[in-house]
Parts: structure tokens; sequence; C-alpha cells
């Protein structure tokens, strides 16, 4: 198993992984990250501003990946996402919300353009996020609708429609509220290969085993060899003589990953 | 679309990202939009099918070019100057995180029929073929007076007013020899043409310091450049906007600069949909750049033309470099303005592998522009293709003050970017009241790094 490595010092380097996030508005993409890179929740989170690029350690086994996660700034609102963003990608996670039917047809049509912009291999995680409005027992430990609604507003406030359970209130029955049934996006990410969880990043359900499952999945060889994409790598071995950072005067000699 | 906004960008051209990612992190509520489905406008980088759309139209890339993906091909052929102004706004913005940059692996000046490394310091200046025995003497000394020379300590100007003497004056001073003084000129403080020669000398030796200390930086060329291509930059600058709450819009067509009875900005139409702001910053074409009538707001300065060269071979006499600038200053080939060649390679993630894009451009000083590219494309070889376009220079004929709509200038014949920066300094004092100066340029906070 994996964990969060923060604390422990480990002799290996940390393999670089970027990570982008995908998903309708206010699923929950960055309440994901949040709680992952934190552990925290924020109910009633804003629209994300200023922080957009996350890192986090995840201790697999003999290794260590860094993710470097990319939030998507709110640019997939009006399908304004840059080439930039899906550039050298080695994971994705394509966020739905279990009670919008309409989420997941928009994770499907993201799933396509990640096919069509991002690397061959690129590792993909489908998660239907805000499984605990959909469970009895923390729909009912939840102190009525606003509690439930507060994994909602993400990346877009103006965009937020309301979300069921703020009007439903129906507690009893929390799993009507569901629009998505598992065996359905299952069904859909065994079909287009992908990883699949549901997830709740306010209770934290299934949000390590994200990150932990992508982990196990990543071709690492292929990052540490250079080839496979991850052309940071393949950069850095290929001309590191040319390569320059610009934050310090000095050329760069050794490895980006380096840390 | 009813909500106000602070300031509408059209266009996501370099200029206008950097202004939309500064302005967003001053707290101002953004909307940028563009009329392309791409980022960057004249800066984009484009793949082979958007190039084959813009040059030849209804035309499929052949085969045998390789990848669409490998390709990324800048339209404006620019380099970073190492400590130039551009280095330092992707530093203090932090947008450097977003993109890898390389070293351009060298720079070289055509001088009487070929082209030589351009020297930068005493030492290569002592080595360079340009200068005969006696000519790098005089040399030696001219570059050490400019790398000597303390503002203060008047025992370092040898009788020079670097504020009062021509350049004229200086290069006569250390007895440098026409051609000497050209590559100098051209190659080193990068001017177009001659004119700065009978100007005070100082802007000159700013110029010649700054290559010099850029050159010295990482080695091989005082030019850095961004891995997949030049629209790296303007993507970066858009990523940075949208993180402090900038809205996009890529494909949305511009109808209409909507101003009231006074003629000042109210608005942008779409459509049927109006939005509001309190003010406008876009690039020429949103602002009627070569249509006729109505409001005039920008004028044509001149024109360049670029040539950009598909080769499957590195450029010949340059060592084989994988990329490289080479000046044709003006005189060599009797003109009034240097020729440039901007060439990169797949090492830059540009194209595929073996393959080189050289961009040849230069002013246009008559009616046949195809043709004055002909010292520059000379040097390249054979010729794999090539997709010429003429662009007008446009520049905005008021300052905004009045009506609240602010025009970017086109971009123009210069090698690298700092013209971009002036104007993005200019347009930043006029659209918030406060010299680019005060900007707080110090690093985002926006990190939120757990290790």
């Amino acid at each position: 198993m994996a964990d969060n490595a923060e604390t422990s010092a480990v002799p290996d380097k940390p393999i670089q992984v970027k990570l982008v996030l995908l998903g309708e508005a206010a699923v929950g993409k960055s309440s994901i990250v949040l709680r992952f890179v934190s552990n925290e929740f924020q109910a009633n989170k804003e629209p994300t501003i200023g922080a957009a690029f996350l890192t986090q350690k995840c201790r697999l086994e003999d290794r260590v990946l860094r993710y470097e996660i990319w939030d998507t700034a709110g640019q997939e609102r009006f399908h304004s996402l840059a080439p930039m963003y899906y550039r050298n990608a080695q994971a994705a996670v394509v966020v739905y919300d279990v009670t919008k039917a309409t989420s997941l047809e928009k994770a499907k049509s993201w799933v396509k353009e990640l096919q069509r912009q991002a690397n061959p291999n690129i590792v993909i995680a489908l998660a239907g996020n805000k499984v605990d409005l959909v469970t009895a027992s923390s729909a009912a430990g939840a102190s009525g609708a606003a509690a439930s609604n507060g994994d909602d507003d993400e990346d877009e406030a103006d965009d937020a429609t309301a979300t069921p359970g703020e009007d439903a209130g129906e507690a009893e029955n929390p799993e009507g509220l569901r629009q998505v049934p598992k065996d359905e996006a299952q069904a859909y990410a065994t079909e287009a290969g992908l990883l699949f969880f549901e997830t709740s990043a306010k209770t934290g359900e299934g949000i390590v085993e994200i990150f932990t499952e992508i982990a196990k999945k990543i071709p690492i060889d292929h990052i540490l060899n250079g080839r496979g994409g991850a052309s940071r790598s393949a950069a850095a071995g290929a001309a590191a003589a040319d390569a320059v950072n610009l934050q310090n005067n000095a050329p760069k000699g050794k490895s980006p990953c380096s840390c | 679309m009813d909500e106000e906004y602070d300031v509408i960008v059209l266009g996501t051209g370099l200029t206008e990202c950097i202004l939309s990612g500064l302005l967003s992190r001053e707290g101002k509520k953004v909307l940028h939009m563009d009329r392309n489905d791409y980022y960057g406008g004249e800066s984009a980088s484009l793949n082979l099918t958007q190039l084959y759309r813009k040059f030849r139209q209804g035309k499929e890339p052949p085969a045998e070019l390789g990848r669409d993906r490998d390709y990324n091909i800048d339209l404006v052929p620019k380099f970073i100057i190492a400590s130039g102004e551009l280095t330092k706004i992707l530093v203090h913005t932090d947008v450097t995180r977003y993109m890898e940059f390389k070293q351009i692996a060298g720079s070289f000046v055509f001088r009487d029929g070929k082209i030589s490394k351009v020297p930068s310091t005493e030492m290569e200046a002592v080595k360079s073929p340009l200068m005969g025995l006696f000519e790098k003497r005089r040399a030696k000394n001219f570059f050490s007076f400019l790398q000597n020379w303390k503002d203060e300590d008047s025992t370092t100007h040898q009788g020079i007013d670097l504020d009062k003497d021509s350049m004229k004056t200086v290069y006569e001073k250390f007895g440098l020899e026409s051609g000497t003084q050209d590559f100098i000129g051209h190659a080193m403080a990068l001017y177009l043409d001659d004119d700065y020669i009978t100007k005070p000398a100082r802007p000159a030796y700013e110029r010649i310091l700054l290559y010099s200390k850029s050159m010295a930086r990482y080695g091989k060329s005082p030019y850095i450049y961004p891995l997949y291509g030049l629209g790296e930059l303007p993507q970066s600058f858009a990523r940075l906007s949208a993180i402090y709450g900038g809205t996009y819009m890529l494909d949305k067509p511009i109808h209409e600069i909507v101003t009231d009875d006074n003629g000042k900005f109210v608005g942008v139409r779409s459509g049927d949909e109006t939005v509001k702001a309190k003010q406008v910053i876009g690039d020429p074409s949103y602002f009627g750049a070569g249509e006729e009538g109505g409001k005039v707001r920008v004028v044509e300065e001149g024109k360049v033309v670029r040539a950009i060269c598909v080769l499957k071979h590195p450029i010949p006499g340059t060592e084989d470099a994988d990329s490289c600038q080479i000046v044709i200053p003006q005189k060599q080939v009797n003109r009034k303005n240097d020729i440039y060649i901007a060439a990169v390679s797949s090492t830059h993630n540009v194209a595929a592998k073996d393959v080189w894009i050289a961009i040849v451009s230069t002013i246009v000083e008559t009616s046949v522009p195809e043709r004055e590219l002909a010292p520059g494309l000379q040097l390249l070889g054979t010729i794999h293709d090539k997709f010429v376009s003429i662009s007008s220079l446009y520049t905005p004929t008021a300052d905004g003050k009045s009506d609240n709509i602010f025009v970017t200038r086109s971009y123009d014949a210069t090698s690298h970017f700092e013209t971009v920066v002036d104007d993005v300094q200019d347009v930043w004092q006029r659209v918030t009241g406060k010299p680019f100066s005060e900007l707080e340029l110090k690093k985002a906070d926006m990190d939120n790094v757990q290790e």
C-alpha cells in the first residue's frame, strides 16, 4: 500500500508525475486534490483561485512518486484548456458527480479529448465524486441539506447549479439522489480502459486509493528511461547541457526530478 | 455573459496574455476572448494541420513530414534574451514552472559572403575570424572600455560622455573598421538599421552589455527558447490569469466594439450578446486593422515579410547547430534593414526528428518582398518547403485614456521580445494609471507545495 510520505525520509529520488484534473465545473475536482494533499475539506469552497498547482508525494513499495497536480483553473468552462495543460501528463483524474447524470457524459468527452491530445500511454482514472450524498450513513450524519451541499461549489461558483441534495432534503432515502448507477460507470470505465472509483472528497472515501492505484499503473520504467512521452526526463537526458533553469543562474546539470 | 468585468482582453497573443495575467493577479476581473480556437494569435505555434489551414487552404500536410503533433511552428520568429525583461517577468510571475527552456545553440553574423560566430567577449573577439590582428586589439580595447564603464567613476570614461557623444564618436575613438561596427551594432546591439550610429551612445552601450551578460549566463548564445515553441509563452500567462480568476473563451467571434455617444468603451458584442466592462485591451486585428472606414484606431507603420522554411538539414556553416540566429546586416547586402534567420529543430520539440524550421524575415522595402529575402534563403541550402507571409505592423492611433480602448502593437521585426515587454509596460501604465515599475513582481504566493 502506498501512503502519503510526508515525514519518512526516503533515499530514492521521487519520480515526477504530472497529473491533470478534468471534469465538469463543480463536480469536486479541487476538493479531491485538497483532500489528497492536505487531508482537508472545505464546505462551500470558493472557485479555484490562486492555487492551481499542487504537489504531493506518494510512496509505493520501493519508490516514491511526486505528483505535480494541475487544476483546470476554470479554463475548462468554455472549452478553453490550452494544449500545454495536456502536454506530458502521465496521469489524469476525470471527475463526475454521481448525483448528476450529465456530468458523466461530460467526463466521457474529456476522456476522448485526453485520448486525442495527451500521451498515448497516459493513465486515466474515472472518479464518481460526492458519493457521500447517496450513502445512508453519511447523509444521515450530515445535519441537513447545507452540509451535504458542501462538496459542491467547486471551480466555478457562477456555474454551479443547485445540488440535488439541497432541494430534496430527503435524508431517509439518499440513494434516490443518485443519477449515475455504479454499474453503469464501472462498465464504461472497463470498456474504455480506465481505473474507476466512487469517491467523496468530503469523507475522504476512495481518495487516496485513486492516487495509489494510478501510481501502480504508471509505466515508471518508461519515465525513467525517458521513453514513452515523459519528455521532461527525456529532454533532461538527451541534452541536459542545453537545458536552462531560469530560477538560478547556473546551467541545469542535474535531473529536473531531483528535489 | 451578463456579468460586468473590469477588463475585457481581446486576442491571446503574448502581449495580451501577459497583461491579462498581471491584471488578474492584481485582483481585476478579466474576461479574455479570442476568435481562434487556439491560444496565441500571431504569437502562436502551429501544428502542421493548422499551418496548412493557414497557408495552403484545402491541402493536407504531406505524410513524409511525420506526425502532426510533433510540430509547433512559430509564426513570428523571436528568441528570449536570457537576461532581458521578458525573463524577469517569467521568473517573477513563476510561470516558468509551466515551461522548460533550452539555449539557442549559436549566434552568427553574415560578413563578406559567409557567416561567422558573433564574438561577445574580449576572449572570443581575439579568436574571431571577423577581424584582423590589429583590429582585434582595437576591438579588445573597445569591449573592455564598455565592460569597465562606471557612471560614477570618470576615470573609466576615457573622455566619452555616453549621453552626449554619438556611437560614431565611440567607434572612431577606438578606430573600429566599418565591418566591425556592423557586427557590433547589428549582431550584438541588434539594431535593425544604422540610425543608432548618429544618436547618443548610451542605448547602444546598454544593448551591447545586455547581449554580453545574456551570453555569459548560459554560454552558447544570448538566447533561450521554450520547448514546444513560442506558443507556450501566451499559454502560460493565460494559465496565470485563469488561476487568478480570469475567464477564458476561445473560438468566440467579436462583432463589435460597443461605445457610448461620446465614443467611450461600453462593451464587446459577439452575436446577440454584449458583455460590458470598464476597459478593453486587444491586438490591432480586433480594432479594424486592415479594414476601411469607421473610426480609425490603428495605422500601418510598415510591413514585415517572413518565410517559414522547412529544412532536412542544419544550416550550412553553423557547425550543425540544432538552433541558431543569423543576422545579415543591411550594409552587407545593400539594404536599409537587416535580414534575420531564426532556426530551431526537433531538439526544441517544434518539428519531427531531423527537421529544422528556419524563418527568414526582414522589413519590407520594395514591391517584391519575397525577393528581398533571397540573401537569407541562399544561406539555408536545399529548402524542403516554404511558407511566405507579409504582415502589416500596426500601431494604435490613441492612448486609450479618453475612450478606455487600449490597442497593443503588432509583433515587429526584432529578433527578441524586448519591444513586446516595452509595449506591455506602456499599456499597463495607461490601463492602471500606475507605472509598471511599481508592480509587485515578487514571487507569487500561489504555491501550496507540500513536501
